[in-house]
């Protein structure tokens, strides 16, 4: 069991907590993630470590409630526990040698962004991030983004804070500007992901993506977050879970994977409205 | 001296009906009762030089034990077969005897074999409660990495020996491909969890939801004390065909079917995780992960399931056992047949149709098996133009695994093999001092019998290395 040692709801949707669970705080570092269950019986869910403490031996997670799992974790207090905690998993996203980085995320995915931009800062990188939401009521870590960026673009879809637009038109402002990276990190939604990786194309800059498609095992047995790279023309396998979730932008089928993405949308639902009845009643 | 019972046939194993079981989880066959036991075990010749032994890969004292069951005497039946064994009530379920002591027993030459498994079994499920020898604490620390048969038999046998024994598994719960892949129906997950709790109770300490070569290196373990090291982490990450189609929505590996029926219990109806039900079901593979896969589909409601094998019957690798009972249930064999290409829907006119992207069909040619080579192998070949298609809303593959990488690239000077397997002597020993490994991380995917024997043989190398280092 691993205790929640802090907890605070940062949007309607999205809530931080820090988990108690020293083997996994010892080890882990920018672009990994954990699997937790949040009960007996419950289902297996990855999320990033937003961030980790090794000394206080706690790892901090940041989700957004889309389903059943979630929805339950978020219903969790200070104090209490959770089941399973597993990690970190995946390989450490490759910073070695950056000196000037773009980071572009999109909604939760800032949360995976974000310890990313921290370590680059702690390592005397340059950081420019541009961070999107829908609107101004799902915006997080803003704060958190201007302490360990030297220039923060923040965009709303809808104009309501910030900049009105999506996070392309800012990076092909700077693009035109003749602004130069040595790497682009974009995390977020695919779609987003997908228009990131075609506004920097043509520049050449390497492009790195966080692909969070669906696991069961994270450990690189079920097969079930497969993507397809095209390498030379080529289609490769790959899994997410053991081989990522880093991905070069550039070489992923985004297409298939957002269809991957929706195929258990439907029993999803009902999961969720479900879980949500089953709670408002014991409420 | 009618000491034997003469009859040609093995008696029969009483099972479920067919049709009724289809639709449900419970265990498939249900086991000798006392009067079929005893009347089996009469049928054991009690050979002075039994073959049946060497066709075990543990050599289980098999006329040792079968003498108990006529004697009706359980428990010592039961302490013969431990000698050797680790998880009878396992072995007794799962083991491919019809190729091992079985096809060894000088019974079959005319007629049936003894139904050994059969009756290990019989005595596994009934010998409620037996005195486990245990040695006196030495202060030796050993780990284990994975809690399959062959990371449990590592650290039951030494346990036993007096060390001080943890084990280390990725998942939240113990059993390795026993609880996660083999099905409820045929591998009750409470068989499981009695070993596993018996291994608790005789001190073994399991950790779960920590990986090695992530939350932990082999490295770190010896730094923390540990003075052995076994690595039974299985075979690893399925491997698909590469043919068109695969990452259609409705395609999955059977690990991850199988997983998400088992592990994640989505045979449930009030599961949350999400599994495709209903429908046509096309399984690809031979082998006793594909006939778990087709029956497990089954049972999830499916309306037809097929199986697609590029060979005969003869050659298919599973269980025959379990290749009947498939038969019995209603599961429809193509055989000498391979997927070219799986189908998807693609409505041009509406990009946005929800079905687009989901599975409509495999497209299969049919294959016959060439001249035997050197080796008596025929292989299979593809007819030209004999492509077809058959329906389908699920594609489960099931064409085996390989090794997952991790430990490998974290573990300085670890040898691996071209295909990614673990290299080991005839001990156990890998390339690096202390360190061990066996089962499907050495062999590839195998069989549970293979991966304990091997947990066996490093256990007792790990014994004489460390008394050796003292
Ligand atoms: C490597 C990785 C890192 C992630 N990091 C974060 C994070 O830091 N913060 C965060 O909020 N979310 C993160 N996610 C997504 C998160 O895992 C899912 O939102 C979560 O599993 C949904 O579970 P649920 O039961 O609440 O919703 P469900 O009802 O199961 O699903 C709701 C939606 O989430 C998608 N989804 C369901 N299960 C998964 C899954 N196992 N993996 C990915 N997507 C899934 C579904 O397709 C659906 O669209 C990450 C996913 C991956 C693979
Ligand atoms: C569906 C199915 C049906 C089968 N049916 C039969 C049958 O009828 N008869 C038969 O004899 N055999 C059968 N087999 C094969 C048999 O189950 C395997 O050969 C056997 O389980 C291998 O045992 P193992 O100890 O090597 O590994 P596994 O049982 O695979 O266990 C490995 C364990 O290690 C853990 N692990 C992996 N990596 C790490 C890590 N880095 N850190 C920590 N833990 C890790 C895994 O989570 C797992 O729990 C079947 C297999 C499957 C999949
Ligand atoms: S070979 Fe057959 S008959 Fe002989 S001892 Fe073994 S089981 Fe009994
Ligand atoms: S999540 Fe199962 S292989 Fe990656």
């Amino acid at each position: 069991m691993f205790e929640i040692v802090y907890k605070k709801v940062l949007n309607p949707t999205v809530t931080l907590m820090d988990i108690k669970a020293p083997l996994v705080a010892r080890k882990a570092e920018p672009g990994q993630f954990i699997i937790l269950r949040v009960d007996e019986d419950g289902e297996r869910i990855p999320l990033t470590v937003a961030g980790y403490d090794r000394e206080k031996g706690t790892i901090r997670i940041i989700f957004q409630t889309v389903g059943a799992t979630t929805y339950k974790l978020s219903l969790k207090e200070q104090g209490e526990y959770i089941q399973d905690f597993c990690g970190p998993l995946g390989k450490p996203t490759e910073l070695d040698g950056l000196k000037n980085v773009l980071i572009v995320g999109g909604g939760v995915g800032c949360a995976i962004a974000l310890p990313i931009a921290e370590e680059l800062k702690r390592r005397g990188a340059k950081v420019t991030s541009v961070i999107g939401f829908r609107t101004k009521d799902l915006l997080i870590l803003e704060d958190e983004f201007k302490a360990c960026s030297d220039k923060l673009v923040v965009m709303t879809d809808d104009g309501s804070y910030g900049t009105q637009g999506n996070v392309c038109a800012p990076i092909n402002q700077m693009f035109e500007n003749g602004e130069k990276f040595d790497k682009v990190i974009t995390i977020g939604p695919l779609i987003m992901m997908k228009f990131v990786v075609s506004a920097v194309k043509p520049t050449e800059i390497p492009c790195d993506v966080s692909m969070n498609p669906i696991m069961i095992d994270g450990t690189g047995m079920c097969g079930g977050c497969r993507l397809t790279l095209i390498q030379n023309g080529e289609r490769v396998t790959k899994f997410a879970c053991v081989d990522g979730p880093d991905f070069n932008g550039y070489e992923v089928d985004f297409d298939e994977a957002m269809a991957r993405g929706v195929m258990y949308k439907d029993f999803e639902r009902h999961a969720y409205e479900d879980a949500c009845n089953l709670f408002k009643g014991v409420k | 001296m009618a000491k034997f019972n003469m009859s040609l046939k093995k008696n029969e194993m009483p099972m479920q009906d067919p049709v009724l079981r289809g639709k449900n989880f419970s265990e498939v066959a249900l086991g000798y009762t006392k009067e079929l036991a005893l009347d089996e075990a009469n049928r054991c010749l009690e050979c002075k030089n039994p073959t049946c032994v060497q066709g075990c890969p543990v050599n289980v004292d098999i006329p040792g034990f079968i003498k108990k069951i006529k004697e009706d005497d359980i428990k010592g039946a039961y302490a013969i077969i431990s000698k050797t064994s680790s998880l009878p009530a396992v072995c007794g379920r799962v083991c491919p005897q019809e190729t091992q002591c079985e096809a060894k027993c000088v019974r079959a030459i005319k007629g049936e074999p003894v139904g050994i498994g059969r009756l290990e079994r019989y005595v596994a499920d009934n010998a409620l409660t037996c005195e486990i020898e245990k040695q006196p604490k030495n202060g030796h620390k050993v780990a284990v990495v994975g809690s399959g048969p062959s990371g449990l038999t590592y650290a039951g046998d030494l346990i036993k020996m007096g060390y001080d024994v943890t084990v280390f598994e990725a998942f939240h719960t113990e059993g390795g491909v026993l609880t996660y892949g083999i099905p409820e129906f045929r591998l009750p997950k409470q068989i499981v969890k009695d070993e596993v709790n018996k291994l608790k109770n005789l001190g073994v300490i399991f950790m779960p939801n920590v990986v090695i070569g992530r939350t932990l290196t082999i490295e770190e373990l010896f730094e923390d004390g540990y003075e052995a090291v076994f690595v039974g982490s299985g075979a690893g990450l399925p491997n698909f065909m590469k043919i068109p189609g695969e990452s259609l929505k409705g395609v999955y590996s059977a690990n991850e079917f199988l997983t998400r029926s088992n592990l994640m219990k989505a045979y449930r109806t009030n599961a949350t995780t999400p599994i495709m039900k209903g429908g046509k079901v096309i399984v690809v593979g031979g082998g006793n992960v594909a006939m778990d896969a087709a029956r497990t589909a089954l049972r999830l409601g499916a309306e037809k399931v097929t199986i697609v094998y590029r060979r005969s019957m003869n050659e298919l690798p599973a269980r025959r056992e379990e290749v009947e009972n498939a038969i019995e249930e209603g599961i429809e064999f193509n055989l000498l047949t391979n997927p070219v290409e799986i189908l998807g829907y693609n409505n041009l006119e509406d990009r946005r149709d929800p079905k687009n992207g989901f599975v409509t069909g495999v497209k299969c040619i049919k294959m016959e098996l060439s001249d035997p080579d050197e080796k008596g192998r025929r292989r299979p070949v593809a007819i030209p133009n004999s492509e077809f298609e058959i329906e389908a809303d699920t594609v489960v593959m099931s064409i085996g695994t390989s090794p997952n990488p991790l430990i490998k690239q974290t573990t300085k000077g670890l040898e691996v093999n071209k295909w990614g397997g673990i290299v080991v002597n005839e001990n156990g020993l890998t390339s690096l001092e202390g360190v061990y490994a066996g089962g499907d991380a050495v062999t590839g995917a195998s069989t549970v019998i293979s991966a304990m024997g091997a947990g066996k043989i490093a256990a007792k190398a790990t014994d004489e290395y460390i008394k050796s280092k003292a």
